[in-house]
């Protein structure tokens, strides 16, 4: 029991996200309107995402010091978990930009940086599968890993915010967040917690399952 | 220091001796340039600035590519051991990032006054261009040393190679691209400041990361 307590907490805070987030008060806000609603589905899955990639270059920083495979499993199926997240993060954009913004696929420098922090993740699995000897992959993958993430960081984080941007906290848009009152932020908050909780379930029932094919094969 | 001006040297002397591999490089650009200045010049004669500030850093891209894959592929692993033992991990990827960034500085200029020549020219301030070369050449060659490293473990190394950098190199060609057409534009130097310390910011950061990463790669 002492170990599932946090699966049990992520799925009551998503329950409790997806209903209330449905059906609880919002502010009305001009153009936005309903559709800020989304900001419960949307805003989660980046937190999510960044939260995922974060332990993923942990245990790449972990492998390298100890080479410990098992930690190079970690960082794998976090990575991978966190491309779903990011994928999803995408397409409820899309969704959400379409109703906001006019357009599925608007000029912004923040989607720009997440299509390339898809491509830079991508290649990590490429740069994976050409490999053979496990120890080499892990060492290489790992390196690239951690060099990916450190150029992945200031697309997402700096360059948006010197141009013009969409959205809110970039290019003279007020800050993250102002748009929500007190009501939506009881709800945001558990959803980003949610999220964050479930992404790391999903990553470690395909680690155990990495695990055990290892086992296996062995 | 001294290990790495030696190192430098080597690398220097090695290229000189085996031609094949620089002049490579230089017909690699010289007919690019060559094929864009049939397809755009010779026929329509029309290249917006735009278009002609882009297309010069996408052949400068994929020129540094080429050349930098080649940085750990021009000797034998069995070499590369006994460089290993004789000096630091940090000596010989700072050395190589140094090479590199000279090697690139080289090419760019030549195809910069290439390109000039043949395509016609836009530019209004050549001291900011400069800059961006020399900022240009020192990114490219920084982030791609070590990506080179880690593509030549690999079967399909130049494939493998292309594949890692582009993205990796994507934001930072944008701001070059961002910077060079602020210098196209006769922009006042105080306009490019913030390109010039984000490009260098982010120069510094791959230079840091090669240098703590780099000790992990050359054990495999």
């Amino acid at each position: 029991m002492k170990k599932y307590w946090w699966k049990f907490l992520g799925a009551a805070l998503l329950l409790f996200s997806v209903i209330f987030g449905f059906l609880g008060e919002t502010p009305r806000r001009e153009i936005l309107n309903e559709t800020i609603r989304m900001v419960y589905f949307h805003v989660p899955m980046w937190f999510a995402m960044m939260a995922l990639m974060v332990s993923s270059l942990v245990y790449s920083v972990q492998y390298l010091k100890k080479g410990n495979i098992r930690d190079d499993i970690y960082a794998s199926q976090f990575a991978a978990v966190s491309i779903v997240f990011g994928i999803l993060g995408f397409l409820t954009g899309m969704l959400w930009g379409n109703y906001t913004w006019g357009d599925w696929l608007p000029k912004d420098p923040k989607l720009i940086a997440v299509e390339v922090g898809l491509l830079i993740y991508a290649a990590y699995f490429i740069l994976r599968g050409s490999f053979d000897d496990e120890q080499r992959r892990a060492r290489l993958s790992g390196i690239y890993n951690i060099f990916a993430f450190a150029s992945f960081m200031p697309l997402v984080w700096i360059l948006p915010r010197l141009t013009d941007s969409l959205h809110p906290g970039n290019g003279g848009n007020p800050a993250f967040g102002s748009d929500m009152d007190a009501k939506m932020r009881m709800i945001f908050y558990p959803a980003v917690l949610g999220w964050i909780l479930i992404g790391t379930w999903i990553a470690s029932l395909r680690i155990r399952i990495k695990l055990i094919n290892e086992t296996i094969n062995e | 220091m001294k290990e790495i001006k030696n190192l430098i040297w080597k690398d220097i002397k090695l290229e000189l001796r085996q031609q094949n591999t620089i002049n490579t490089m230089v017909l690699f650009m010289v007919s690019t340039l060559f094929l864009c200045y049939i397809s755009f010049m010779l026929r329509t004669n029309t290249l917006d600035a735009l278009t002609w500030n882009t297309l010069f850093w996408i052949i400068l891209l994929f020129s540094a590519v080429n050349s930098a894959g080649n940085s750990f592929r021009k000797e034998t692993s069995g070499r590369h051991l006994y460089y290993y033992q004789l000096a630091g991990p940090g000596a010989i990827i700072l050395a190589k990032i140094i090479f590199n960034f000279l090697l690139l500085l080289v090419l760019s200029l030549l195809g910069f006054g290439l390109y000039l020549a043949l395509l016609g020219n836009h530019v209004a301030d050549y001291g900011v261009y400069l800059i961006a070369l020399v900022l240009g050449s020192l990114g490219f060659s920084s982030s791609l040393t070590l990506l080179a490293g880690i593509a030549s473990k690999t079967d399909n190394a130049s494939g493998v190679l292309a594949v890692l950098s582009l993205p990796i190199l994507l934001p930072l060609i944008n701001m070059l691209i961002k910077l060079s057409k602020n210098a196209m534009d006769g922009l006042e130097f105080s306009a490019s400041y913030d390109e010039i310390m984000t490009i260098f910011g982010i120069d510094l950061i791959v230079i840091a990361l090669s240098y703590l990463l780099f000790p992990y790669l050359w054990k495999s």
